[in-house]
């Protein structure tokens, strides 16, 4: 079993990451369990979200303590205690940073990636969920590009949302894959 | 069809296709979900259904009552503040016979204001004469939704019916649901033939005073409509199964009790932890027995599930002030082995692999000294 | 009220309509308006304020139903042409 936290600011869309990211590796074929780590909902404060993607059906119902990845949506959380708590000693530090940072857990492989710019470009706001989603597809291999766009069409009404956000998905697997 | 999506998405799944005429509903975290999905519904023309947006759940379920009365399928939705401001009008539902069924995202109440999963909301409502279901998984809250208006239709039950899923920690979590064809489901659900109903053509009279001389004959019959509810149950237990081809549980499921000793008792999404925490530990000697109808209390069942057994562990995620846990009193009533009492997961507080383990040591190794502990 | 020897319907419904009309509760009453039809002008004012709807306004004036007149005396007390007198019943009985 995988265990994804993502980690954000109320706005950035960490439950809607999960959300996504569960329904993109269902259709891969894997059981999933996308669960928000609810606060008292106010924007820039921050949240979290976990993503449980396994090949056997999930029956735990707690919240990730040990994650196999912490997807930071922000690169200021990066200093903030706990967020990265509990992470496996294979584990994997995606965050959104203009450039590389140090971080405070030793021994873990980070990935940056600039999705800020991307989404300020793409979408006009600092909603970097779906970009984060094309980096995480490009660093774990886990879900394809085609099944995460059937997460977007199924979440989104909106014809230009939808297109706004594959094109952020696309887009960040793209920079993702050459920097591999 | 299998799917991810969010339980409360389920639960607005299900109830379309169980086509209620009237949904009287006002909005509360976390049951918020539930609301919206059915107004979007009923705004797309996918169900036909009056939804009266309320000013407030007393409201909600008075006007719930009026149109089941009326002979209309009802639907309504609340949590924690809501559900206790229906308090004094949920006993006239049940008083009246009314098959109203609800949705609960359990949530605290307050205070200290707090908006997250615990069962206070709806245990505050055990005596009020509603049938409650508590859910482990969004499948099980899409199946409930089902089952619960087969038995609170059913003519020898007539009785309201609670379906109980934790606040976020299931009402939100997204997750795979196998959801049946439209025709299938609602050759299931069937449709609602009441009893009564006031018709100006054939009048009744709804509501009447029930004087000293026969009021207690009324409340007689509503426990009596509650053991029927008991047989309803395992009878519909089973043409569940028939009909969808899969496993339903309406009154308990066991999980490795066969060969057990010790026995955990719990009810809701916890359930989940606790059968991951069987599975990874390989403990043949605990099992556990999921209590899904908390009303009626399957007491028979229970006590069947109790034999063979040496102590019992019960997590209750609510409290009666004075006396400890709500479950853990009802089943030290059940048994003579030891009970051992689990205060867990108020007020959203997360349940974690380490408590369960926490209460199956306690439970393993105080042989007669029985223990009440709050996991924290 | 559903008295023992009626059969207890689920939630206390009571499917036979007009039910109420079966209680004579005309019984129950010590003093009897009489109308004076002579006087009446109908006017309709006892009919409004009757709690037992027991009156009707008929050719002749206002008709009191005694099989459920409970002899309040509302209706005697509204006439505005002092028509209704309120009288002791004779042995108790209604009639």
């Amino acid at each position: 079993m995988i265990e994804v936290k993502c980690v954000g600011r109320g706005g950035q869309g960490a439950v809607t990451f999960a959300q996504l990211l569960s329904v993109g590796a269902f259709y891969e074929g894997y059981y999933v369990q996308a669960m928000p780590m609810f606060g008292v909902e106010r924007r820039g404060a921050p949240s979290m979200s976990f993503t449980r993607i396994s090949k056997k059906p999930i029956l735990i119902r707690s919240q990730i303590y040990e994650p196999d990845y912490v997807v930071v949506l922000d690169s200021g959380l990066l200093c903030v205690k706990g967020m990265l708590s509990g992470l496996k000693q294979k584990g994997v530090v995606l965050a959104n940073a203009r450039k590389e940072q140090s971080i405070s857990v030793k021994g873990v492989k980070s990935c940056f990636i600039d999705a800020t710019s991307i989404a300020l470009k793409e979408f006009g706001k600092d909603i970097v969920n779906t970009a984060m989603l094309g980096a995480f597809a490009a660093y774990t291999k886990l879900v394809s590009l085609k099944n995460l766009y059937k997460a977007v069409d199924e979440r989104f009404r909106n014809e230009d949302m939808r297109k706004k956000n594959k094109r952020m998905i696309k887009l960040t697997y793209e920079k993702c894959l050459e920097k591999i | 069809m299998e799917k991810v999506i969010e339980t409360s998405h389920a639960i607005a799944e299900a109830v379309r296709l169980a086509k209620p005429d009237v949904i009287p509903i006002y909005p509360v975290t976390p049951q918020t979900h539930i609301a919206e999905r059915l107004a979007d519904f009923v705004a797309d023309g996918l169900l036909k259904a009056e939804m009266i947006t309320v000013e407030s759940e007393h409201s909600a379920i008075s006007a719930a009552i009026g149109a089941s009365a009326a002979g209309s399928r009802v639907f309504t939705a609340t949590a924690s503040q809501g559900l206790a401001l229906m308090h004094e009008v949920l006993f006239i539902a049940s008083g009246l016979r009314l098959p109203v069924v609800m949705a609960i995202a359990n949530r605290a109440l307050s205070a200290p204001i707090n908006i997250w999963c615990d069962h206070s909301d709806s245990i505050a409502e055990r005596d009020s004469g509603w049938i409650q279901l508590y859910c482990e998984s969004a499948q099980e809250a899409y199946d409930s939704v089902l089952f619960a208006y087969r038995i609170a239709e059913n003519r020898d039950v007539l009785l309201p019916t609670m379906v109980c899923v934790d606040g976020f920690s299931l009402s939100h979590v997204y997750e795979r649901v196998l959801l049946d064809n439209d025709e299938k489901v609602r050759k299931y659900v069937g449709k609602y033939r009441p009893l009564f109903k006031l018709d100006a053509r054939k009048p009744v009279t709804m509501g009447p005073i029930g004087y000293p001389n026969s009021f207690m004959e009324f409340k007689e019959q509503q426990e009596q409509a509650m053991k029927m509810a008991i047989n309803v149950m395992r009878v519909e237990e089973r043409n569940f199964k028939k009909h969808f081809k899969r496993d339903f549980y309406g009154l308990i499921e066991t999980y490795n009790l066969a060969n057990a000793r010790y026995a955990i008792i719990a009810m809701g999404s916890v359930c989940g932890t606790i059968k991951h925490v069987l599975k990874q530990s390989r403990l043949k000697d605990i099992g556990l027995i999921k209590l899904r109808s908390f009303r009626p209390l399957p007491k028979e069942a229970l006590k069947k599930a109790f034999e063979g057994l040496k102590a019992i562990a019960v997590i209750d995620r609510a409290v009666s002030f004075g006396n400890g846990g709500v479950l853990w009193n009802e089943i030290k009533a059940l048994s003579c082995l030891p009970v051992h009492s689990f205060i867990a997961g108020l007020g959203g507080r997360d349940i974690t692999p380490r408590h369960i383990m926490k209460a199956f040591d306690v439970m393993q190794k105080e042989k007669e000294n029985e223990k009440r502990i709050w996991l924290k | 009220m559903p008295g023992k020897d009626m059969k207890l319907k689920p939630g206390a419904v009571i499917d036979e309509p007009g039910s109420s009309t079966k209680t004579k509760t005309g019984e129950w009453r010590t003093l009897k308006p009489v109308v004076d039809k002579k006087k009446c002008i109908k006017c309709g004012l006892c009919w409004l304020y009757c709690p037992d709807a027991c009156i009707k306004i008929k050719k002749d004036g206002a008709d009191i139903d005694y099989d459920h007149c409970k002899g309040c005396g509302i209706c005697a007390r509204h006439c505005p042409v002092k028509a209704i007198k309120m009288v002791r019943e004779e042995n108790g009985k209604s009639n």
